[in-house]
């Protein structure tokens, strides 16, 4: 009798992530009969589709026992250098998202060449590209937001078309869980983070593997930025200001250690929703946005603590 | 029951760590103003019994009583405040603050608004001076003091604490010959003003200079506890070890066949002009004193650290590594002296920790395939003889012998033709000892030429065919099995 109780408290402590998830889903559809219409789940998905592309890259970052401060300002950067591309370029949007993309990488790539090969922090190391990517992403825009007008990349947001960013957010998705439980590489990022001194000893060239997850995690944040972009058929210079910490919080609440070497890609996604779903109910409800940011912090430490538990047991 | 004729007693103590049993009812009886020394070969569990003395581990099941008062000691504080202090190897010092400050840490201001610095330097001055350290300037900082003032300072500290039960853990490995008999003066002194002194070592010498009791654990059982006077180290050897030597070291079949590694002197940082050679089924052992370089030129081998100069001739044609990982692709292992920093993932599973410098044995374009890594994660454990629940547990599930044995597990899943063994046995508990030994024999038998650096003189004499001796970063002299005798190895060791 005792022990089948222990399960279900191990179980409860194992799955918080899901249950919180499950949990703020039921309540969120008892507060308000909006919740469950087609229109705002679909709000919900495509809103939340670029943070989770960066939730993405950030996850494999801390893996490593890293970070990643820049995301925020290379969204910007993204959204800034694709809108001005199409708008005074006369690119077409596929190549400016390419474009876009591979700016983001680069600046992936210097923030993870100064952590890999420098021996900065990756705190530090991201924070000086944070600077950096808000100031270029300004720059380009010279402040001001920029207007894409007719149809250009708001169609990647477009229903006719099969709403393009849910199907590539859901590919990248499947794609990053793959790649965690299946390759040699996710293996390798995640053994980085548990002991890189022990990789390095057997054999693996640990700082290619560093570049590599910065540079991904820029590129991806380049990629949410153009997708925010879309949405609201508008480059600036000044969105996604602190998303870097909203992708940690869903990481940390996903089960992820800042320590590094525990994690997992699709816990950080659920994580990524629980704080959209606050935000949701909060946005129908009308709380005005400072109160959802102290229910939000709570929610990370009540994640937190379950998880602690956990670790305590083993 | 107030004035109990023991200060300390542990009764039946018993702790798991995962599934493995680290102490099973062990017991502890230390007199008031004794100096009681506590021995048993690595692993025995005494680091375990004084962890749990000092509340850093928490006891499954038994008792403790001080002063014939049974306490709970569940944590570090409260079994400070019961008046236990440990001395650790490594000092809880800050090396930037001065000498007084660290001794008075916790009570800097002695409950007033502001420090009394004059107040603070003459105490700290006063306690220095009782354990006859006047010498120490209060106002030094801590980090530019010799380690073996440090652990002054450090005893200084608990001392102010008003402990009665000490816990010295191996004090001594890092001192020089004078530092040591100024320690005992000290350990003396402390005795006499009725201290209880529990002394870790493995230096048996020392054991009988200070010690009135002994206790012994093995296998992290208690064995007894004798008065040092009616003893001697025979028989204390005996009772620590519990089995002959021959029994320790098994037999080894091995045909010694053609010279698999050839290295022409190699310069690496303090490594000068090391030339050796290791033969297919050959155990070649490098001893000398901690620091004389041993790992480093293994290190250098490896690619782990740069190597300046020298020739390394692998299968009998030119290398030049530039990294490790060309190094284990052609079947060069290293088995590092640290497995906690530099050997194993504590927090990842043994599955993943086994095969981490062989993935591309599982994998196929990148993708692992679960199902053949798990059989032959199986299959190389099996052949090695670990224990283990699944796969699937983490690392730091398992004792440290076969925590080693995962760690040595990866080189044999990389197919390693010729490995270097760094330590093997370190932190290891006897039992597993022999277990390694027998891993290391089979894979000499199987033609693995095989490199053992070790500051075990028992284990360089009973495993090896030949041994080299280092000293200063040079290799001093070299012994062959005939001739392997730990006198012969300490003459090349010492420069003597």
């Amino acid at each position: 009798m005792s022990k089948k109780k222990m399960n279900i408290k191990e179980i409860l402590i194992q799955y918080n992530a899901y249950i919180i998830f499950v949990a703020l889903f039921v309540i969120c559809a008892i507060l308000s009969d909006r919740f469950l219409s087609l229109m705002n789940i679909r709000n919900i998905a495509l809103q939340q589709a670029g943070p989770i592309c960066v939730v993405l890259g950030m996850l494999f970052v801390i893996l490593t026992g890293g970070i990643d401060l820049s995301v925020g300002s290379v969204m910007a950067l993204g959204s800034s250098l694709a809108a001005y591309l199409i708008v005074f370029k006369n690119v077409p949007f596929q190549l400016a998202i390419v474009i876009a993309m591979v700016m983001g990488l680069a600046a992936g790539t210097v923030t993870g060449t100064l952590v890999a090969y420098a021996k900065f922090q990756g705190f530090v190391a991201s924070l000086a590209m944070m600077t950096i990517a808000r100031g270029a992403a300004l720059v380009i825009t010279n402040g001001s937001p920029i207007k894409m007008e007719g149809d250009t990349l708001s169609l990647i947001v477009k229903k006719e078309y099969g709403y393009p960013i849910l199907i590539i957010t859901f590919a990248i998705i499947v794609i990053f869980c793959i790649i965690q439980r299946n390759t040699a590489y996710g293996r390798i990022v995640i053994a980085l983070g548990s002991n890189i001194e022990a990789v390095e000893l057997a054999g693996i060239r640990v700082k290619k593997y560093l570049v590599s997850v910065y540079a991904i995690s820029g590129m991806l944040a380049a990629l949410g930025g153009v997708f925010i972009a879309a949405r609201a058929s508008t480059g600036s210079g000044v969105i996604s200001e602190g998303q870097e910490l909203d992708a940690i919080a869903a990481c940390v609440i996903g089960g992820a250690s800042l320590a590094g070497g525990k994690g997992d890609v699709f816990r950080a996604i659920i994580g990524a929703f629980i704080l959209a779903l606050i935000s949701n109910i909060m946005n129908l409800m009308a709380v005005p946005a400072y109160p959802q940011d102290i229910i939000k912090g709570i929610i990370i430490i009540i994640a937190v603590l379950l998880q602690l538990v956990t670790d305590r047991k083993e | 029951m107030q004035n109990s004729e023991y200060r300390l007693e542990m009764r039946n103590i018993t702790k798991h760590f995962g599934g493995v049993k680290a102490l099973t009812d062990v017991s502890l009886k230390v007199e008031p103003g004794e100096i009681h020394a506590l021995i048993g070969e690595n692993g025995a569990g005494k680091s375990t019994l004084m962890k749990i003395l000092s509340g850093a581990y928490v006891r499954d099941s038994g008792q403790i009583f001080i002063d014939g008062k049974e306490v709970k000691i569940s944590d570090p504080k409260e079994s400070k405040d019961q008046g236990v202090a440990i001395i650790y190897q490594e000092f809880m010092l800050a090396p930037d603050l001065t000498v007084a400050e660290n001794i008075y840490i916790d009570k800097l201001s002695a409950g007033k608004k502001f420090i009394n610095w004059k107040e603070l330097r003459n105490n700290a001055r006063e306690q220095l001076e009782r354990l006859g350290f006047g010498d120490i300037d209060p106002n030094t900082k801590c980090g530019s003091l010799s380690v073996a003032y440090q652990q002054v300072v450090e005893i200084c500290k608990c001392l102010t604490r008003n402990a009665k039960i000490l816990v010295f853990d191996e004090p001594t490995a890092v001192l020089t010959f004078s530092e040591i008999e100024k320690l005992f003066s000290v350990i003396k002194k402390l005795k006499e003003e009725g201290v209880s002194i529990i002394y870790i070592s493995h230096r048996l010498e020392e054991i009988f200079e200070l010690s009135q009791h002994i206790s012994v654990l093995k296998d992290g059982t208690y064995v007894g506890t004798v008065k040092t006077k009616e003893f001697d180290k025979d028989r204390l050897v005996n009772m620590m070890i519990g089995r002959e030597m021959t029994e320790m070291f098994p037999e080894r079949h091995a045909k010694i066949g053609e010279t698999i590694l050839e290295v022409q002197n190699l310069c690496a940082g303090m490594v000068q002009d090391v030339s050796f050679s290791v033969k297919a089924g050959e155990v070649l052992g490098f001893n000398g004193l901690v620091g004389a370089g041993r790992t480093e030129t293994m290190r250098a081998l490896f690619e782990a650290d740069k190597k300046e100069s020298g020739k390394v001739i692998y299968f009998g044609k030119e290398v030049d590594w530039k990294n490790p990982k060309q190094a284990i692709a052609e079947k060069f292992g290293l088995l590092p002296e640290d497995r906690k920093k530099q050997g194993l993932l504590l927090q990842q599973s043994i599955r993943m920790n086994t095969t981490l410098a062989c993935l591309n044995k599982i994998t196929k374009l990148g993708f692992i395939n679960h199902k053949s890594e798990k059989e032959f994660v199986k299959e190389t454990l099996a052949s090695i003889q670990t224990k283990y629940n699944s796969t699937e547990d983490n690392a730091n599930s398992l004792s440290g012998g076969n925590q080693q044995k995962i760690a040595l597990a990866k080189w044999i899943a990389a197919d390693c033709k010729c490995i270097v063994f760094d330590e093997p046995t370190r932190g290891v508990d006897v039992g597993a000892k022999t277990e390694i030994y027998k891993v290391i024999n089979n894979l000499a038998e199987n033609g693995v030429a095989v490199i053992i650096i070790s500051s075990e003189m028992p284990e360089i004499i009973g495993m090896c065919d030949r041994v080299l001796v280092m000293r200063n970063g040079k290799i001093s002299g070299e012994v062959r099995k005939e001739e392997l005798t730990e006198n012969a190895l300490i003459k090349f060791a010492m420069g003597v």
